[in-house]
């Protein structure tokens, strides 16, 4: 049993169609990534999913239990940090810790969850005095404090400093290394590179994009390129004597590639152009030029080369 | 059920230190009592309510009684122009319990003409007119010299020097009312609305807002434990205001006060009501902003004319009908029945509206607000 199904799940607020018939699925034990521009539907599915936001139509099934009328029971199971995560003003981190395994009568060890999402230097600070990232933190060890099979982590790492950032990755593998599910949405695609066995990405409430990243980036990617720093003058030398598609600016010029031979003439092109160039590189669309080029369409942008 | 005692104490070990550090909720709960008590106590200090007004009650059917009332009245009735220096008689109804009405108007003056007035003036036999009144206050005094002055004139016109009728003297319930008994049951009732009120209106939006209701919705923590967690704690915080505002009152200002259980009953219902109004109102607006109007228009009024800084019966009687739908005046009336009379009958009927309408009100909030959204 898949520890998250998604089928046709829609949700409009007003008029807007908030999630618009969005279909997945998350294996027990893996770490499932919902990117997507702002706006796309994702808070509002991982609210769903959490039992916090009623669907319009289609299922939802968290560990096998419908999120809306059975979310006493799930609660229980899965831990949750709350997009922007907000906290009373006043209790401290360890405060915060012990209020929640009494609530949900679990003997906690606060230090040791501190130590785990590194805040246990802001222990006794008033969650009001907290920093941002410091706060975020805190919401992270609320998330385990009832050792939950499935966790939602929405934008966790938003405003963190790149230590902070590495501090959660760290504690997200953990989670994975015990077995446990994680779905989790971020606008860092390396992040998401960096942490999921699968991502989906999310476009006006559709999924436009399911997979391993290398699935996606070799399904959507428009192939190799060819990345060389250089000037205007090399572009254009490059527009005029070859049929390659390049684009230039920043002092690079973005050579595509369909196929070996095109390699071939460009390196060349370059040597025949003259130009001052270094720097050169071959690689693949990365999952940041598939994601721009996916979310983009149709809204004008990125179709400037076609 | 659900329910969990020791997750409601857990929630309200929670909030209630979240309350004392804030600056607000330590100012509302231990400071503003006191300073309202000292200053209204020191404003109104040693000044009696004035009491003018003046209870007969004539069980004669016969027609001396009747000319005893006209004489009364027309040596002192003041009531249509307002002089503050006259008396004011206003009848009460043979069947009623004089001495309990009294208390009920928190009036302490008033004249009872016994049943057989009639009969036994006509056949010269010796007849007592009751003179109720407060030793210590000066109306008081004006109305014995008056009903003397009536009963002197009684006296010449029956038989010849013969001093037939008499003046009964009676003490009102207690001894002497001042400002000050008034203001401190009136004020705890102030705080019993106003922290609770303020503090839940503000935090049904808040915690809406800032999504901490979905937090918590999050946690096994049920709605009635977290609400019944708030009753606890303005309960507790009640009880500190009674006894600073009552330590205040009595040692600084000299208050008569009946401790007893009576109190006690109060100072649970209030609170009761109060937090469970204040998170119903707060569940009809969605901003802060709109939640605090709204929290507003339901508590200034209460605030105002329930009796908390002044007695309702000295107000003027549309008002006065404006304070009987007011849940806060049936608070402060039973307190005061409890604490300056000592009547406890009088405030069984405050306790059981007051308890009936918290159960509703109780019941409509956990109905009505939603940590979820749909
Ligand atoms: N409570 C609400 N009422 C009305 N509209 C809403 C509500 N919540 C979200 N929306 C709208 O639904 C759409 C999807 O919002 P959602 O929060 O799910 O996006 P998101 O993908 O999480 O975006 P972000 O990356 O900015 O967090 C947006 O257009 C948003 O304006
Ligand atoms: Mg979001």
């Amino acid at each position: 049993m898949p520890a998250i199904e998604v089928s046709g799940l829609k949700k409009k607020y007003g008029d807007i169609q908030a999630v618009d018939g969005t279909s997945f699925s998350v294996e027990e034990g893996e770490v499932f990534s919902l990117l997507g521009p702002n706006g796309a539907g994702k808070t509002t599915t991982i609210e769903i999913l959490e039992g916090l936001r009623n669907k319009d139509s289609g299922t939802a099934k968290v560990l096998g239990l419908d999120p809306w009328a059975s979310g006493y029971e799930l609660h229980k199971r899965i831990g949750v940090i709350p997009q922007g995560f907000k906290f009373l003003d006043y209790p401290t981190p360890r405060e915060a810790i012990s209020y929640y395994g009494a609530l949900f009568g679990k003997k906690v060890d606060p230090d040791e969850l501190l130590r785990r999402v590194i805040l246990d230097d802001a222990s006794n600070v008033w969650f009001q005095n907290l920093s941002g990232g410091q706060k975020q933190k805190l919401g992270m060890a609320l998330s385990l404090v009832n050792d939950p099979q499935v966790i939602f982590l929405d934008e966790p790492t938003t405003g963190l400093d790149p230590q902070a950032r590495r501090a959660v990755w760290e504690v997200v593998r953990k989670l994975k290394d015990e077995g446990r599910t994680v779905m989790l949405t971020t606008h860092y695609l390396e992040e998401a590179e960096e942490l999921a066995d699968r991502v989906a990405i999310m476009k006006h409430g559709k999924i436009v994009a399911m997979g391993t990243t290398e699935e996606i980036e070799s399904r959507f990617g428009s192939g190799q390129r060819m990345v060389v720093k250089g000037g205007d003058d090399l572009l254009k030398y490059l527009r005029e004597n070859t049929r390659l598609r390049a684009e230039g600016g920043a002092g690079e010029v973005t050579i595509f590639l369909r196929d070996k031979a095109d390699a071939m003439v460009a390196l060349g092109a370059i040597e025949e152009s003259g130009a001052a160039w270094e720097d050169l590189t071959v690689r693949r669309d990365s999952l940041e030029d598939v994601f721009l080029k996916l979310v983009g369409e149709s809204e004008g942008i990125g179709e400037g080369g076609e | 059920m659900r329910f969990s005692l020791s997750r409601t104490m857990s929630d309200l070990k929670v909030y209630g230190r979240s309350s004392l550090r804030s600056r607000e909720g330590f100012f509302f709960t231990l400071v503003f009592p006191v300073i309202l008590i000292l200053l209204f106590g020191a404003i109104f200090s040693g000044g009696g309510v004035s009491q003018s007004t003046v209870y007969v009650q004539n069980n004669d059917t016969g027609p001396v009684g009747a000319a005893f009332v006209s004489a009364l009245n027309s040596t002192s009735n003041y009531c249509s122009n307002g002089s503050s220096a006259g008396l004011c008689l206003r009848p009460v109804p043979m069947d009623v319990n004089f001495s309990q009405y009294l208390s009920s108007k928190s009036a302490s003056d008033g004249i009872v003409i016994p049943a057989n007035f009639s009969l036994a003036f006509e056949s010269g036999q010796e007849v007592n007119v009751t003179v109720f009144g407060n030793p210590s206050s000066t109306t008081s005094a004006v109305v014995s010299g008056v009903v003397a002055e009536v009963v002197n004139g009684f006296n010449v016109r029956g038989a010849a020097g013969v001093h037939h009728v008499g003046i009964a003297s009676r003490t009102a319930v207690s001894s002497n009312y001042k400002y000050i008994d008034f203001l401190v049951p009136g004020l705890i009732g102030f705080a019993a609305l106003t922290s609770p009120m303020f503090a839940m209106v503000n935090m049904s939006s808040t915690y809406r807002r800032d999504k901490v209701f979905k937090l918590l919705s999050l946690t096994p923590l049920t709605k009635t434990e977290w609400l019944l967690s708030k009753i606890i704690w303005y309960v507790c915080t009640t009880v500190v205001s009674f006894i600073l505002m009552t330590a205040v009152g009595v040692y600084v200002f000299g208050a008569h006060i009946a401790l007893n259980w009576g109190i006690g009953i109060f100072l649970l219902l209030g609170p009761f009501f109060f937090v469970s109004l204040g998170m119903l109102v707060g569940t009809v607006s969605n901003t802060p902003e709109a939640a605090s109007v709204v929290g507003n228009l339901v508590t200034f009024p209460m605030m105002f004319l329930s009796g908390t800084f002044f007695p309702v019966s000295s107000m003027p009687k549309y008002l006065q009908a404006v304070a009987h739908v007011l849940p806060l005046y049936y608070m402060i009336d039973g307190l005061n029945e409890v604490m300056i009379y000592g009547n406890f009958e009088a405030a069984y009927i405050d306790m059981a509206l007051l308890l009936a309408i918290s159960v509703v009100v109780f019941a409509l909030a956990v109905k009505f607000f939603r940590w979820r959204e749909d």
